[in-house]
């Protein structure tokens, strides 16, 4: 080693070195993980995923010829990582020491492991060969994804418990040599794993039970999506929401950058929850990956590499994964502290220049896909962006913006006037129900032209913003009864539809079925013409009308109150409609 | 600061820039500290034989010839309980002269405790400030910053929650502080009775700008001997974080980083965090609680500083003249703590969340109808009413020299709701009206 800037140390290497290999450094009795980010001459710079605190010229450094890699075997569920893998959870001591490296999964654990292949079939990389019950999940044991060519079984394990580092199948490549296959295989995180037979446009609906999202901007299984919005607008609230909720088999979850605190309230919360779908506790499903903004910078672009590539694993057992990232500007700063160390010439707010590539490139890694033995599985991807000074002009957003396919704003101006979840209606979009796949799922799942029905309720938003823009220029007075309908009609929307209270037990989560007959409900009274003898008139009947139906979003699907607050609004509606 | 017998004395500097040298030395660690020309520095840069030193106070009168001592470790400090009641400089060492506290060293700018390890901050810090404790209730271990223009009177209100907290310990992290606003706090907490509870670090406006960034560390490392050692609740004050964050620019220039945006280094956010971040919630009953100061300029928190600590924090307190009453109010609009939800109705009245929403939500009304007022236009009556109802709730719950308990805040709110709206106007839960509505 002879040189130190920060968290990048110069090295002096003694035989070949690649970029993205993996090494250690060593000071005294520390040992801590470093990957090459640049190589010039002799000299490897690499930056030390740790603090750089105490190295001297002269400290010894081993290249360990490979990049950063997953450990993928039965296991991962349930755990707490940090970006770079190690179990948070196995650490001793209050704080993080220097150099803690911790098993991501546990080598002694046996498994009821059923052999699903036969001797002579012929198998690819990702193949299934058998199964452990992980959780309530059927973990899929695979053709290692490193393994590229096409193998003939020689033999599989019978079924019975064993460890991970057991030889669990022997397999034969086309020169006749054999290889052995245990349940634990490692993945560069970088790489994109692509051991499947085609990736089709998604076609069907991950459901979330936030309203906004599911009746409005609906999110496609193997989709993407982004949650650009300035700090304070609900967007981890949001996420939390979302990963309690979603239908998803799996939910990988990358703290990236952000507080401490809300991972905690992950850590303490999550085991506790039950998944309404399944009967199991929420954290049975659940990977946390947390590498909170006090964390090692280094490690924070690798946690969101890690969750991906997670994802993928468990994408391949024909599993519903959901991956979501809070939050990926923490992650391009990240990129933007290293190139700034690098000396590279910046790009736009001293971000590097390839950031759009790089935020692209991560994103094309979700989707649905149709493995080779004609399964499905899927990873939907999830990110946040925390736009600086909550300008959505800035790179990060923009790079995002061109890579995510549904795009949920929050407003500023929403959460300033508590209208949570701040989504706003008219910005956000979500380019799936352009789809004819998703149309088609949702004529079929929901009700015919449902589509149709979403881009009316989409209108009557819209053109009551620009009536509430009149009256607020020609007063109230100054304006036809009919503008004050208008706008109201989008304020029911709003209030009925658009917004929902994350922190009550029931309105919280609202599945389809219910989303949909709500919605159907305020879209039939939008509808109406009512002929208000004046804008008072008008603004009292739809706040009494708002009333009864958040009353109704409080209450308990199809119990007698809600059913009670069913028949007021109708009988009130019918004594004022014409 | 004692230098050792068998340490290399250098005396050949071979560049000096405003804030850095560079020698030949060897044998250095990353992050050490020296003595330059008498001055303290710390090693930012190794190249080969070349290190790089940031000077704190500035190179002013150094020469090529000055000695360089270096001390073969990172900044420490020493921590005993015998800091309570004193005050110290950026370095650790006692301003008033006084003993030097004996006690264990220990390094400044420590490692993160592990998030696994945390507790889930639960208890409620009262402070008797309705826009604080009814609105954006605050909670231990948690981060909040105050922004606030400079003329506002932020180190008052921020002495204030500190007296009205119960904590065990106060630390007060002072960067950038002006002597008469150091001796403000000084007498506050003297009069109080408190002095043996405080524990000060404060670099005035006196002292080079760039020993400000040992401030938070300094103060951070107290903080967490009480809290993890002694398992204290220690509420940390640093006042003011804007004042760090350029200190933070002028070593980046300096080193000629490229700056991003507002002039600010590119890893503001990371050296924010890490400072925020020390605020916990320990499993031994300790937590460290951080209220921090942020001055904004006109009001802009799109500027790097406050956008970043936005992020950082678990919410921000704005402080607002309200012209209506003509009282200094914590603006309901844009403040926001983000663990009040762990709090409120659950160590509070059931309530307490929907009130709370209830009247930020009129008084959202109460602003509308100001702003159609000002365009020439007719008011409601409905209108006419937020108004009223905008002006008794700034004046008896959101100004800030109102000092109640929270749950005669919620009966104020209750009488105010009755005295000018109907039931149906401020939707909250049926069960709730029914149990809490005054009758007028």
């Amino acid at each position: 080693m002879h040189g130190i800037i920060s968290n990048i140390v110069i090295v002096k290497a003694d035989g070949a070195v690649g970029q993205n290999e993996i090494c250690y450094v060593y000071t005294g009795d520390t040992r801590m993980m470093a990957e090459v980010i640049k190589v010039i001459g002799d000299d490897a710079y690499v930056q030390v995923f740790d603090s750089t605190r105490g190295l001297k010229i002269g400290d010894r450094v081993e290249f360990e010829g490979h990049m950063l890699e997953a450990t993928l075997a039965p296991g991962l569920l349930s755990r707490n990582y940090d970006g770079l893998q190690n179990d948070l959870e196995k650490m001793d001591g209050l704080f993080i020491a220097r150099g803690s490296i911790t098993d991501p999964i546990d080598y002694d654990a046996e498994w009821e492991f059923a052999p699903l292949a036969k001797a002579g079939d012929k198998v690819t990389a990702a193949g299934w060969l058998g199964e452990v019950k992980e959780q309530w999940v059927m973990h899929k044991i695979m053709v290692p994804f490193t393994m590229t060519d096409t193998y003939t079984v020689k033999s599989v394990a019978k079924a019975g418990k064993y460890k991970v580092t057991d030889t669990v199948a022997v397999l034969t490549d086309a020169e006749g040599r054999d290889h052995d296959v245990t349940m634990v295989q490692k993945w560069p995180v970088k790489q994109a794993v692509r051991c499947y037979a085609e990736k089709p446009r998604p076609s069907r609906i991950m459901e979330t039970g936030v309203r906004p999202i599911d009746t409005f901007n609906p999110m496609a299984e193997g989709g993407t999506g982004f949650i650009p919005g300035p700090f304070g607008a609900g967007k981890t609230v949001l996420q939390h929401a979302i990963s309690k909720q979603a239908d998803a088999d799996i939910i990988i979850m990358v703290a990236c950058g952000e507080r401490a605190n809300e991972v905690v309230e992950i850590f303490k919360e999550f085991p506790e929850l039950v998944d309404a779908r399944t009967g199991h506790k929420l954290m049975e499903r659940t990977i946390i990956i947390c590498n909170t903004s006090n964390m090692p910078v280094a490690a924070r672009e690798a946690s969101v590499y890690t969750g991906m590539t997670i994802g993928e694993y468990y994408r391949s057992m024909g599993l519903k994964v959901l991956v979501m990232a809070d939050s990926t500007s923490r992650w391009a700063q990240a990129l933007r502290e290293m190139s700034n160390r690098l000396e590279e010439l910046p790009g736009q707010d001293a971000f590097p220049m390839d950031l759009s590539a790089i935020i692209s490139n991560f994103y094309s890694r979700a989707g649905l896909v149709k493995l080779d033995n004609g399964a499905t599985g899927s990873v939907t991807f999830l990110g946040t962006v925390s736009p600086a000074g909550g300008n959505l002009k800035e790179p990060v957003t923009e790079s995002t913006k061109k890579a995510a396919r549904c795009f949920y704003a929050l407003s500023q101006g929403r959460a300033d006037s508590k209208r949570y979840p701040a989504i706003d209606p008219l910005d956000s979009y979500s380019k799936y129900l352009e789809y004819p796949e998703i149309r088609a799922y949702l004529d079929e799942h929901i009700e015919k032209d449902w589509v149709d029905l979403v881009y009316a309720g989409k209108t009557i938003v819209q053109r009551g913003k620009e009536a509430n823009d009149q009256i607020n220029i020609l007063g109230d007075d100054g304006v036809p009864v009919e503008y004050h309908e208008r706008f109201w009609k989008s304020e029911l929307i709003d209030f009925v539809i658009l917004q929902q209270d994350a922190f009550d037990a029931i309105d919280a989560n609202c599945p389809m079925e219910r989303q949909r007959m709500m919605y159907k409900m305020v879209l039939e009274i939008c509808r109406r013409d009512f002929g208000f003898p004046d804008f008072e008139a008008c603004s009292q009947f739809f706040k009494g009308l708002i009333n009864l139906f958040r009353q109704m979003n409080y209450s308990e699907w199809k119990s007698e109150k809600f059913e009670s607050y069913r028949k007021q609004i109708e009988q009130y509606v019918s004594e004022k409609s014409k | 600061m004692t230098t050792r017998a068998f340490q290399k004395i250098y005396t050949k500097i071979d560049n000096i820039t405003k804030a850095t040298v560079t020698l030949r030395a060897q044998g250095v660690g990353n992050d050490e500290l020296a003595t330059v020309g008498g001055k303290l520095a710390q090693v930012v840069k190794i190249m080969g034989e070349h290190v790089t030193l940031q000077v704190f106070a500035g190179t002013e009168g150094l020469a090529t010839d000055s000695e360089v001592i270096f001390h073969g470790e990172p900044p420490k400090l020493r921590v005993s309980d015998n800091l309570a009641g004193r005050f110290f400089n950026a370095y650790g060492e006692p301003l008033e002269g006084g003993e030097i506290v004996e006690g264990e060293e220990r390094e400044i700018g420590g490692p993160t405790v592990n998030p696994f390890k945390r507790l889930q901050p639960s208890e409620l810090i009262a402070t008797g400030i309705a826009g604080i404790d009814l609105n954006n209730t605050i909670v231990t271990g948690q981060k909040i910053p105050f922004f606030a223009d400079p003329d506002q009177p932020y180190n008052a209100v921020m002495a204030n929650v500190a007296l009205r907290a119960k904590a065990d310990k106060i630390i007060l992290g002072g960067m950038g502080l002006t002597n008469d606003d150091f001796l403000y706090f000084k007498s506050v907490f003297e009069n109080a009775g408190a002095l043996d509870r405080i524990v000060s670090f404060v670099n005035t406006t006196e002292n080079p700008p760039v020993e400000r960034l040992l401030v938070p560390d300094m103060a951070l490392t107290a903080a967490e001997y009480f809290a993890v050692d002694k398992g204290e609740k220690v509420l940390v004050l640093l006042t003011d974080m804007t004042l760090y964050a350029d200190a933070l620019a002028i070593v980046s220039n300096r080193m000629d980083q490229i700056p991003s945006k507002d002039s600010m280094p590119g890893s503001l956010y990371s050296d924010l965090a890490k400072i925020y971040e020390k605020a916990v919630q320990l499993p031994n009953g300790g937590s460290i609680t951080i209220i921090a100061v942020t001055t904004l300029s006109g009001g802009d928190i799109t500027h790097a500083i406050p956008d970043n600590t936005g992020y950082i924090t678990e919410g921000q307190l704005f402080l607002r003249n309200d012209s209506d009453t003509g009282r200094v109010i914590v603006d309901p609009f844009r403040s926001l703590s983000r663990l009040k939800q762990l709090v409120i109705g659950r160590k509070t009245r059931e309530d307490h969340p929907q009130v709370m929403n209830a009247c930020v939500r009129l008084y959202a009304d109460a602003a509308n109808a100001r702003t159609k007022l000002e365009n020439g236009f007719d008011l409601s009556d409905y209108d006419e009413r937020t108004l009223k109802f905008a002006h008794d709730y700034s004046e008896k719950l959101l100004a800030i020299d109102v000092n109640i308990g929270i749950t005669e805040m919620l009966d104020t709110a209750w009488t105010l709701f009755a005295e000018y709206f109907s039931k149906e106007e401020v939707a909250i839960k049926e069960e709730l009206i029914n149990k809490y509505w005054k009758k007028a």
